[in-house]
């Protein structure tokens, strides 16, 4: 009986051991591994996938570019104003990360509308403004087909697509995708889902903390 | 038998009691499962503009909270569920103007559940107006 109690405990003080060590998120994507040689000896350096340059315009009609993120991480979603289905269960979300990172010079937000044809940056404005949103901690984007579909698809790994059987005619998923500093995906939450927000804002956390770690 | 006796009439007593409180509350009863099945409805074609206490979103959404508004346009009610609505609205005090989409397919009894959710919603006073941060 004493040994199963001795047991027992090492057990738990080894189990809370394990669970306070900081994990870092993982990183996401596709990765590839490259040579390098140091000191005459050749070793494999992984390179992860990274979000690609990129050119919108934001809500008050000025240029946005990748530029404007960088040192910063941020969240990436995809969306239109006039989605009556799942956007405004992702805003609605991504209002309350807004509210807890307000302010915060380290976080952005991004989110691209896939309706190209109307969400120009006036339609984006009202909207913005609806949310009650002010400044471009936030931005919304306007761009191109191309760009925006194509970087949903290939950087951010997220489904868009026009399709024209569809009830509004755009199909896309919730995800929220957050970037790090190097423009890396280190995670992929379900924007429709409370519980992922709160893992996404959790995740952020631990994100600042490990960028500010390297900046040391 | 006289324990028998005592037996029967306390499961007399019982059954009439249950006639009598089930008679009683059927009119409730009916209105906890419209309750109940509306609940269900609103979450599943209104919840995600509206809120999951009615409480609306910004300027973006309107909140279900104006009794006012709600009293004046009872009529119009079922209406605009099933066919969605346009036009420039006062809630609490605010200005709303946008699309909100119609249900088309929504059979008259769920826009009724509906309804009575929507009234179920807790109120605010009119004079008050609502912060949005
Ligand atoms: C896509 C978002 C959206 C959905 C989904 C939606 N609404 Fe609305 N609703 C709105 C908007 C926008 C308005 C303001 C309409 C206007 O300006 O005329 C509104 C207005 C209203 C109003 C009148 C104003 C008020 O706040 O009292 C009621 C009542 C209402 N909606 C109930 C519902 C019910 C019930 C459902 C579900 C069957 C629903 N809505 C689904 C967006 C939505």
């Amino acid at each position: 009986m004493k040994k199963l109690f001795y047991f027992a405990t090492a057990l738990i003080a080894f189990q809370s051991c394990s669970d306070t060590s900081n994990t870092k998120l993982p990183i996401l994507g596709n990765r590839e591994p490259v040579e390098r040689i140091v000191d005459g000896k050749t070793v494999i350096d992984t390179v992860y996938q990274t979000i690609s340059a990129f050119s919108y315009l934001n809500q008050d009609s000025l240029p946005v570019t990748d530029q404007d993120f960088d040192g910063k991480i941020y969240v990436a979603d995809f969306f239109f104003t006039s989605c009556n289905t799942i956007c405004p269960i992702m805003q609605r979300n991504l209002l309350d990360v807004y509210k807890k990172f307000k302010g915060n010079p380290k976080v952005k937000l991004l989110s691209h509308s896939i309706d190209v044809k109307y969400d120009l940056p006036s339609r984006l404005k009202t909207y913005a403004s609806k949310l009650g949103l002010e400044g471009n901690q936030w931005e919304f984007v306007h761009g191109s087909r191309d760009s925006i579909f194509n970087i949903a698809a290939k950087n951010y790994l997220v489904s868009a697509f026009e399709d024209s059987s569809d009830p509004q005619g755009l199909v896309h998923q919730g995800w929220f995708i957050l970037i790090d500093t190097k423009k890396q995906l280190r995670g992929a939450y379900d924007g429709t889902k409370a519980e992922q927000v709160k893992q996404l804002m959790e995740d952020m956390e631990k994100l600042l903390i490990e960028e500010a770690d390297e900046e040391k | 038998m006289k324990r028998n006796k005592l037996v029967y009439a306390i499961l007399l007593f019982l059954s009439i009691t249950l006639c009598v409180q089930s008679c009683q509350n059927e009119n409730s009863i009916n209105y906890k499962r419209y309750y109940v099945n509306g609940k269900g409805l609103y979450e599943k074609h209104c919840q995600g503009c509206h809120g999951a206490d009615g409480e609306g979103l910004g300027t973006l959404y309107p909140p279900l909270t104006d009794s006012n508004y709600l009293k004046l346009n009872r009529n119009k009610l079922a209406f605009m569920i099933k066919n969605g609505q346009n036009e420039e609205i006062r809630i609490n005090n605010i200005v709303f103007q946008g699309q909100m989409p119609g249900n088309n397919s929504l059979p008259d009894i769920d826009v009724a559940q509906i309804i009575v959710l929507v009234a179920s919603v807790k109120k605010t006073p009119y004079t008050m107006t609502i912060k949005i941060f």
